[in-house]
């Protein structure tokens, strides 16, 4: 039996017809997007290559079917740049070599800016790395990405302090 | 992945409806369900969407001063409730230190309750399991089973329940409602899950087709926020199952304890109510030494499962530790590594 689901993807709507209601939000985002920024390391929930935010919050892609998810607002790592400017946490990965091989870095990437919309870590390295625990980087550059994540947090609770001065 | 058929009731009466035939089950935000389902544990027929359901989601005060969680609110949003978080911190701090920041954002209240074990045995398809198919036997009890259980285990089965938000809940006295084919019904937590016995397949009280909607905490579970904290052992400090765990809670008045609850997790196919050490709290005062009968009291009927023993000694310290910590006063702020025994503000005396 064939399903029909509508999500917003990276802004745009899109219409899905699926004949399989097996499909996660990964594969199809993999498969029929051809957004293959959204990795797929374990596919089973415990390495947080594959987060997306989906209604605004961090999530691992490969254990949400798609289906079930008809109506949703979706964000993945191809909708965080505006246009060549990188997303601040892009740029602040980059300035502080938070990533080797750069398999795991999207999902990084994508659970910071999650991590940095809960508002749960502040400017803590102790909380950065326990609200990033989801996300392994098996290159190990940790170090980096915790740096990172702080800069790009610093430069987000200045910039709220000038929106609000 | 098995193929099956997918239904999306738009009702509690229609989910329940829908899941009656055989091979049929929930479905909520999966991150347990579906991971089962790749690899071929849980091969169902039918899956019921819950997540469409209206007002499966809230969080209500009630007017006898209990608390009613619907069982579709994320673990997330429950543990970071301002209001629960203050009235329960327990069981904020239990949550905040189980799976991920990504699976706590989507799993659910009644998904966490209804988790399957994490038996290496029960998720290897090519072993012998009597939870995962009845009477096929058990290759974790002369497996690797160092964190198996060492209370309430069979020759049948020697898992355990790996929720961390279950043990305090249960030290807590939460009540589970439940929506089935005969109407709407409730039971103690405590009553859910099964000790395996000759039956581990089976891993609660609920009967096919019965449906969570709530967990409800009554309103003494919130006279022990003052006094009550989660402490977890694990193999790494963040984003692991329990080795052990403890959940404590203390009514203290006049230098005395007017009421505690203990309850461990990791050792058992349930979260462990340890009644016997609670009784042995009521009415002391607070000292290292009623911490330490209560700890023996808690574990007597303990025995190992397999290369287990060293679980039973670190429960009684875990035991011990909770309590001093609870003693000591819930902290004003969640620690930086909830429930860890190494986060920099755990403050206790090493037990």
């Amino acid at each position: 039996m064939n399903h029909s689901i509508s999500l917003t993807v990276n802004g745009a709507r899109r219409e899905f017809v699926l004949d399989d209601p097996r499909v996660t939000l990964l594969d199809l985002l993999r498969e029929r997007l051809h957004l293959t920024g959204t990795k797929k390391g374990c596919d089973r929930g415990q390495c947080g290559a594959c987060t997306i935010l989906v209604d605004g919050k961090r999530i691992n892609s490969c254990l949400a079917l798609a289906i079930s998810h008809d109506g949703a607002n979706i964000v993945t790592i191809e909708g965080v740049a505006r246009g060549d400017q990188l997303h601040p946490v892009q740029a602040a990965f980059i300035a502080h070599d938070g990533f080797q091989c750069g398999f795991c870095t999207p999902g990084q990437i994508m659970s910071a800016i999650g991590m940095m919309r809960e508002a749960q870590a502040g400017s803590d390295p102790e909380r950065i790395r326990e609200c990033m625990s989801g996300n392994l980087c098996r290159c190990g550059a940790y170090a980096g990405i915790v740096d990172a994540v702080l800069e790009a947090q610093a430069g987000m609770d200045e910039s709220n302090q000038r929106r609000s001065a | 992945m098995k193929p099956f058929d997918y239904v999306r009731p738009a009702t509690v009466a229609e989910a329940v409806a829908a899941a009656a035939q055989p091979g049929a089950t929930y479905l909520a935000a999966g991150t347990n369900l579906l991971d089962l389902m790749k690899g071929g544990v849980s091969r169902p027929d039918r899956l019921v969407d819950l997540t469409h359901l209206e007002g499966l989601d809230a969080i209500e005060r009630l007017a006898d001063g209990g608390l009613r969680i619907g069982a579709l609110v994320s673990n997330a949003d429950l543990a970071h409730d301002p209001e629960f978080a203050k009235s329960y911190p327990v069981v904020a701090e239990a949550l905040l230190s189980g799976a991920s920041a990504q699976l706590r954002n989507a799993a659910t209240v009644g998904g966490n309750l209804l988790q399957r074990t994490r038996c290496a045995y029960f998720y290897d398809t090519a072993s012998r399991c009597n939870k995962r198919d009845a009477g096929s036997g058990c290759d974790a009890r002369g497996g690797e089973n160092r964190t198996h259980a060492v209370l309430g285990w069979s020759e049948n089965c020697i898992a355990t329940h790996p929720s961390d938000f279950c043990v305090p809940l249960v030290a807590l006295g939460a009540i589970v409602e439940i929506e089935g084919k005969n109407g709407r019904r409730e039971i103690a937590l405590d009553e859910l899950h099964r000790l395996p016995g000759d039956t581990p397949e089976r891993d609660s009280a609920l009967e096919h087709g019965d449906l969570i909607v709530a967990v409800r905490l009554p309103p003494a579970a919130r006279g022990f926020a003052a006094h009550a904290r989660y402490l977890k052992v694990r193999e790494r400090t963040s984003y692991a199952f329990a080795m052990v765990s403890a959940a404590a809670a203390l009514r203290i008045e006049n230098g005395k304890i007017s009421e505690a609850r203990l309850a461990l997790g990791g050792v058992a196919a349930k979260p462990w109510r340890a009644r016997a050490a609670e009784d042995v709290l009521r009415g002391v005062a607070p000292t290292a030494d009623v911490f330490q009968e209560a700890a023996w009291r808690a574990l007597t009927d303990a025995k190992p499962s397999g290369d287990n023993a060293f679980k039973i000694a670190l429960a009684r310290r875990i035991v011990v530790r909770a309590l001093t910590l609870a003693a000591a006063g819930t902290p004003a702020r969640m620690p930086a590594l909830p429930a860890s025994p190494f986060a920099s503000t755990s403050g206790a005396i090493h037990a």
